[in-house]
């Protein structure tokens, strides 16, 4: 412990990447550079939300970190437990008791509440960045809210799928002024991006922050003859039963058998423990 | 001066227009004035500033001189070259088109032709699928591109149709000015012949005014109503394009009408 600064990054740096935020705060949807520190993890893993993570943490927080929903791969036990070393915060797999949460591309299920602080980890925070390679080009589109391409993205998909084929980071509009990328969650969660929490997103690789203040407007992009859709798998958890959640696909054999569970392990798992049994559950 | 010209119906006015590559001259005191209808043909060598004047015309380079008034819809002259950077690029996606020599230049090569087409208009804030792919399979019709090839990318088109689609993709907004920079460049002749033919149509249907630059002489014979004749940078002859054709005057033009092979 006495190695380290409380929660690894020096305060000089953690400043710098608040200032960052507050500016992410101030202007809802814009992508802030900051100075993105080398973290002991590789680029990929999360590095943009470690960095946040660390500059809002406090010694009293309680801190869940979620992967694809679930708290126990490895990429989560791994962010989890170096906080654990490096800021001896308490940490939790409850939703509803956790302060600061740590999330690779999902919304936690189970509604967010004012106090809480959801941070993602963001790949590529440029939502034009793969019709428009330059990032000069990229920012001049923002500040003039030229935002015509995005749309072009969305004609693509349903010229080519015969309707809105992005399933993940489903690009939104922010506050009626920024189009944002929400970093690689299920177009089912773009609906809780209107929250009571602050939702903060950090981009390591790509140097970027953005935010989404409580309450803020947030509207999924898409044509008035193809309305945005939250889609999910059809179907109810196999596990908990639960009809109104995120599902992954699990393929169970050689033999073509699969179980859709929830992805929020969490939800499910509470779920359970209150007695909801799915088809393929045994009562806890 | 600004209100002089407010009197008549000009549609594009440019004023003493320079641009200086360090010492060197890219175009200099350049002035015409262009009407509605109208299409002005611009022809000269390889590096005798047609390009430079274009691109200073359309606001892709600043000029270091000069002024050039564009005729909003509300009808007043505006200075394009000081409104600010909003205002221009949305009249480079409303009342302007720019039709590149390469089409690679002028069309999205990873998206569908329907998809290239529609963007102006997405641009612009349409957001009904279904109209805006109406409005494409229209104007694919209108450069005689076939309907089942609009989910189609532009890579997997030949150079006339490539083109023909930037061709489309600019006119979709309904542009009142189009500027286009050596349109039939690199095309084989029956290719060309066939794109002029369809420009010369487009022109006189919609009622464009058109700035064309070009070194090819048939092109502004065919299309163009008035010539300008440049040479290192300054304009050398203008006039009425029969006019300037049939009876060349400066020793330049003499000997660019001249070089022209007869078959």
């Amino acid at each position: 412990m006495t190695d380290y600064n409380f929660a690894y990054l020096d305060e000089q740096t953690k400043r710098m990447i608040r200032r960052a935020i507050l500016k992410g705060l101030a202007v809802p949807g814009y992508q802030v550079p900051f100075a993105s520190r080398e973290m002991p993890m590789p680029y990929g893993w999360g590095t943009g939300g470690v960095q946040v993570s660390a500059a809002v943490m406090t010694p009293e927080d309680r801190f869940k970190v979620i992967d694809q929903g679930s708290d126990d791969t490895t990429n989560a036990v791994s962010i989890r437990r170096f906080f654990e070393r490096t800021a001896d915060v308490a940490v939790t797999e409850e939703t509803q008791e956790a302060t600061v949460i740590q999330t690779r591309h999902r919304i936690p299920e189970t509604p967010l509440e004012a106090g809480q602080i959801l941070v993602y980890q963001v790949p590529i925070p440029e939502p034009l960045r793969f019709l428009e390679p330059s990032e000069v080009e990229t920012r001049k589109m923002h500040s003039l809210e030229e935002y015509g391409l995005m749309h072009v993205k969305l004609y693509e998909d349903i010229s080519q799928h015969g309707a809105i084929a992005t399933a993940y980071a489903y690009p939104v509009m922010v506050q009626d002024r920024y189009v944002m990328d929400p970093s690689p969650i299920p177009k089912f969660d773009n609906p809780k991006l209107h929250s009571p929490a602050i939702q903060l997103f950090g981009a390591g690789r790509e140097q970027r922050i953005y935010a989404v203040p409580p309450f803020t407007k947030v509207v999924s992009l898409d044509f008035e003859d193809f309305p945005f859709e939250a889609s999910k798998a059809a179907g109810a958890c196999a596990l908990c039963g639960a009809d109104n959640s995120y599902l992954d696909e699990v393929i169970m054999d050689d033999a073509g058998h699969r179980m859709f569970v929830c992805s929020d392990t969490d939800f499910c798992t509470t779920r359970r423990a209150q007695g909801h049994v799915g088809a393929e559950g045994v009562p806890s | 001066m600004k209100d002089m010209i407010q009197d008549t119906d000009v549609l594009l006015s440019v004023r003493g227009l320079s641009k200086f590559y360090g010492a060197r001259i890219g175009c200099a005191e350049v002035s015409f004035d262009l009407f509605p209808g109208e299409v002005m043909g611009i022809v000269g060598e390889s590096g005798s500033g047609k390009s430079t004047l274009l691109n200073c015309m359309a606001g892709h380079l600043t000029p270091d001189r000069g002024e050039v008034f564009f005729a909003g819809r509300d009808g007043g002259l505006r200075d394009t070259l000081r409104m600010s950077e909003p205002e221009r690029r949305m009249l480079g996606r409303t009342d302007w088109a720019f039709v590149h020599q390469h089409a690679r230049d002028g069309l999205r090569m990873n998206v569908s032709a329907g998809g290239n087409v529609g963007e102006r208009l997405m641009a612009v804030g349409a957001r009904h699928y279904g109209a805006i792919r109406d409005s494409a399979v229209d104007w694919l019709g209108r450069v005689e591109i076939a309907e089942d090839r609009i989910d189609d990318r532009p890579t997997a088109f030949s150079g006339g149709m490539q083109q023909r689609l930037q061709i489309a993709r600019n006119l979709i907004t309904g542009p009142r000015l189009v500027f286009m920079d050596e349109p039939t460049g690199g095309l084989d002749v029956s290719v060309q012949a066939r794109l002029l033919d369809l420009l010369r149509g487009l022109v006189r249907e919609m009622g464009l005014s058109a700035v064309i630059v070009t070194h090819d002489l048939a092109v502004v014979r065919l299309l163009a109503d008035r010539l300008m004749v440049m040479k290192d940078g300054h304009v050398v002859e203008s006039g009425l394009t029969d006019q300037v054709l049939d009876d060349p005057q400066h020793g330049y033009t003499q000997l660019l009408v001249s070089s022209v092979l007869q078959v």
